[in-house]
């Protein structure tokens, strides 16, 4: 009995040890939103401080969320606030997540560049994507069905849109899924009459953005607030960060460091 | 003599526990899958989740019915196989019975290496080539559909089903073939009415097993099939087969929500598929066991 416990024990340390805080060493995990510029900073940070060794991951913002709380990461990159079983589990275990905003993300309407039409209401947005409008000369296109693509409900992008578009109506089942940015980028520049959304970072030549109400999606607006369909991006900690985690975080929230890497990087910075 | 005797008894240990790891890590894994994914039956019951329409598993109140995906994996692997088995089982018989020796070599590692192609290559494919061409030249609203994958799916269960079948028609016993001849048929005569029956069994569990492949494929289903959770019209419709759902979802569904436990429940119900499919070639391979030519 002594005997498995104390096996327990030491497998136990294997596994935990470079989380718990050896010197130089952090994991951060989570979010894919917010990998391409987390990868950047990670980059930057590690040139200034050579001694130090991050790991980063982007299991997506549940798992890296999830593992603040077992303890196996050290920072989570989240692309949506806790979610209350997120926030039980974590009491439960009694680990005490910080958030701390890093960037603000926007989502951006996407169709074909042939598509003529460039600009959708709010209100046109969400009934496309509750199946109600379902061709485009209804708004001032082709004689087309919309090929309405949407993100797996999962992720933090979906939820954005579910939140800021959608308020409380269900994307309708007709709609194609696609699990990833890129994803959503193929099918859309590969279809004239596909309808799609993309987080900012992740425009380029092969689909245009479309304008909501007449507002371009674009980092002053986000920041203002008059494009509608924005949001913030957290890292999010262990308890009051300490060490070498607090010595990032503020590199992350530095606006001549981390915060010129994140404009680098197509997202929209605090300041 | 005693260190022979314990040689012998320790090889034969050895070899006890390694058959046995295979066998505990499936029953670990199974373990695992039940006790993540039964807690959703407390929430629904399991036929609103069988047959329940709507699938939105995060909105609130969340809806868990699997049906528009269970019907999307039967009719994607139905399809798929609808294309592979003429194609698998007619290579076979081209293989084993028409071709030249020297042909032979050649064909049979390029089908196999069709089996080594990864399925998110296959994948990659259907999604940047088939899709834009069927939607041009078809002038379908959307290239991502059932029919897409169904053949991206095909590709993958071809290699399974020529390869098992060939080695089926090629064990036909020679006096069989011998014997056909004799009475003079012709061969093709000998094919159809002699060696196809007498290897049925072994072809029936190549169809099997290159479905059970089809059903439990993922990133083809994922990439190509376009993802939306409704019950197909037609074979040019998008559809989300469950491995699809699974794959999409797993990474962001909140570490054991409702969600997550709908998703391991998906995984079960899979598994079950896939487990009847190989009890079935099992059982077929099994009851038509062909031992020599007398059986027949």
């Amino acid at each position: 009995m002594k005997w498995t416990a104390m096996l327990f024990a030491l497998i136990f340390m294997a596994g935990l040890g470079p989380a718990s805080g050896v010197a130089g060493t952090l994991r951060i995990d989570g979010s894919t939103t917010v990998l391409p510029f987390a990868q950047k900073l990670v980059e930057a940070f590690m040139e200034k401080h050579p001694e130090m060794n991050i790991s980063l991951s982007g299991g997506g913002s549940g798992n890296g969320i999830k593992a603040l709380i077992d303890g196996t990461t050290n920072i989570a990159n989240s692309s949506r606030f806790l979610k209350d079983e997120e926030v039980k589990l974590a009491l439960e275990r009694g680990v005490y997540p910080v958030p701390f905003a890093v960037a603000y993300d926007c989502i951006v309407p996407v169709a074909h560049p042939a598509n003529p039409v460039t600009d959708l209401t709010m209100a046109r947005l969400k009934a496309i994507y509750m199946g109600e409008i379902k061709n485009w000369k209804e708004i001032g296109g082709v004689d087309k069905e919309i090929i309405v693509v949407s993100r797996d409900t999962s992720s933090g992008t979906y939820e954005v849109w579910d939140e800021k578009v959608m308020r409380k109506e269900r994307v309708f089942a007709g709609a194609l899924l696609q699990a990833s940015n890129g994803a959503v980028t193929q099918a859309v520049s590969r279809n004239k009459y596909a309808l799609g959304y993309l987080g900012i970072g992740y425009l380029d030549k092969s689909v245009k953005a479309l304008t909501v109400n007449g507002v371009p999606g674009n980092e002053e607006t986000a920041l203002s607030g008059q494009f509608p369909i924005s949001r913030a991006l957290f890292m999010f900690t262990k308890g009051w960060p300490t060490g070498d985690t607090l010595t990032f975080i503020n590199y992350v929230l530095n606006p001549t460091k981390g915060q010129k890497l994140i404009r680098e990087a197509g997202f929209v910075p605090l300041h | 003599m005693e260190t022979r005797q314990t040689g012998e008894n320790a090889i034969r240990v050895g070899f006890l526990v390694t058959a046995s790891t295979s066998i505990l890590v499936l029953f670990l894994i199974l373990l695992f899958l039940f006790v993540e994914g039964l807690p959703i039956f407390q929430k629904v019951s399991v036929s609103r989740f069988l047959f329940g329409q709507e699938w939105y598993p995060t909105s609130s109140p969340p809806d868990f019915g699997i049906f528009p995906l269970l019907v999307a994996s039967l009719a994607v692997t139905l399809l798929s196989a609808m294309m592979a088995i003429p194609l698998g089982v007619m290579t076979a018989i081209y293989l084993a019975e028409i071709a030249s020796a020297r042909i032979r070599e050649v064909v049979k590692p390029v089908v196999e290496l069709l089996a080594a192609l990864p399925s998110v290559v296959i994948g990659f494919f259907g999604m940047v080539v088939v899709a834009p061409f069927l939607q041009e030249y078809l002038d379908l609203a959307t290239g991502l559909n059932l029919f897409n994958a169904s053949l991206m799916l095909a590709f993958m269960s071809v290699p399974t089903i020529c390869s098992i079948s060939e080695d089926a028609i090629y064990s036909v016993p020679r006096e069989l073939k011998e014997a056909s001849l004799a009475l003079g048929a012709t061969h093709w005569e000998t094919i159809l009415r002699v060696i196809f029956p007498a290897s049925l069994s072994g072809i029936s569990t190549a169809v099997i097993l290159g479905m059970s492949r089809a059903i439990g494929e993922t990133m083809v289903v994922l990439m190509v099939a376009g993802g939306a959770a409704i019950i197909p019209t037609g074979i040019f419709r998008p559809v989300r087969p469950m491995p699809a759902s699974i794959a999409a979802e797993m990474a962001e569904a909140p570490f054991r929500g409702d969600h997550y436990y709908a998703l391991f429940a998906i995984g079960m119900v899979l598994f079950v598929f896939t487990l009847c499919f190989n009890l079935m070639a099992d059982h077929i391979a099994q009851k038509h066991k062909q031992v020599g030519a007398a059986t027949l």
